[in-house]
């Protein structure tokens, strides 16, 4: 299975995730945002970081660097592309998926262990998982999630949102929420639910000695959906 | 010609930069504020010597790049 990772200028956790993919059984390829064309993938993956120093509005600018473009052909004709943390907010800005990412209700950097909890299991990334809730690390500033009461309509109607914010119990109360995301919402997919966007890493959970290995799970069940 | 834009937050959308500013205002002794809300200002100095147009293309700016539309609301405004 091939995956690539974009490299902008300013990404900071394409490495890591390029170590997480190859463990797992990826063939990845690191890819320059400024590159034309994408290689060959069954998966495409928007890295974390400060693409752009946050300039602007975190992740406007790489959402129109020259490889995005040939990224977001490939997700319209169903490609998997994932965007973690910095890359959800750049899935955001190109529009693949709705709403946008604030600063943090509290106005501080998180950097944690949380837990998540999956909402739906009828997608190419969870599918076959056989547990709910998992614990994942966050570290952001601009990671509150926003979007008009319309489109929240949508997502829920389309099953939309990928994952909550939630406690190990998988309760999803306010005091569970780490940064003011409407209804405690940490990713969200596209319609078609082959764009997924979400603010914690699974990246940084593949190794028992140093993390937990909740991103073992999530990396080796998404190789065995993609096969 | 330099044309400007600002860039306000939506009403609807929490500004806690702006709560801040305004609970610290509150505290230097500026009693008599209802609310403060952050924004931006762009001056961007076009080629086109006509102000309609050049309007036009900031305006177009805004909405593909400056702004991001689901949550703030841009304003042009012509400076020279």
């Amino acid at each position: 299975m091939k995956s690539s990772v974009i490299t902008f200028p300013g990404s900071n956790c394409d490495r890591d995730m390029d170590v997480a993919l190859t463990k797992f059984g990826f063939k990845n390829k690191m890819v320059w945002h400024d590159d034309n064309e994408l290689p060959k993938s069954d998966l495409v993956v928007l890295p974390g970081g400060f693409s752009y120093g946050d300039y602007l509005r975190c992740g406007s600018m790489a959402s129109k660097s020259k490889i995005m473009q040939s990224v977001i052909n490939f997700a319209k004709s169903g490609g998997l592309v994932m965007g973690i943390c910095n890359g959800f907010q750049i899935l955001v800005e190109t529009g693949l998926v709705p709403g946008v990412l604030l600063r943090n209700k509290y106005l501080e950097f998180i950097c944690k262990n949380v837990f998540i909890k999956l909402d739906n299991k009828d997608n190419p990334y969870f599918k076959n998982l056989d547990k709910d809730i998992f614990e994942f690390h966050i570290a952001h500033n601009e990671g509150n999630y926003f979007c008009t009461q319309d489109q929240l309509k949508e997502i829920e109607d389309n099953n939309q949102v990928a994952i909550y914010y939630c406690n190990n119990k998988g309760q999803t109360e306010d005091q569970f929420n780490p940064n003011g995301s409407i209804k405690n919402i940490a990713g969200i997919f596209n319609k078609e639910k082959n764009v997924l966007g979400m603010m914690p890493h699974p990246e940084r959970m593949i190794d028992q000695s140093l993390s937990g290995e909740d991103g073992s799970l999530f990396f080796k069940n998404l190789i065995n959906n993609i096969k | 010609m330099k044309i400007s834009a600002i860039i306000t937050l939506k009403k609807d959308v929490l500004d806690p930069q702006g709560k801040v500013i305004h609970q610290t205002l509150d505290g230097m002794g500026f009693k008599d504020i209802n609310e403060v809300r952050q924004g931006k200002y762009f001056e961007v100095d076009v080629k086109e010597n006509d102000p309609s147009k050049a309007k036009k293309i900031v305006e177009d700016m805004c909405k593909k790049l400056l702004a991001n539309l689901v949550i703030e609301d841009y304003q042009i405004i012509e400076t020279q």
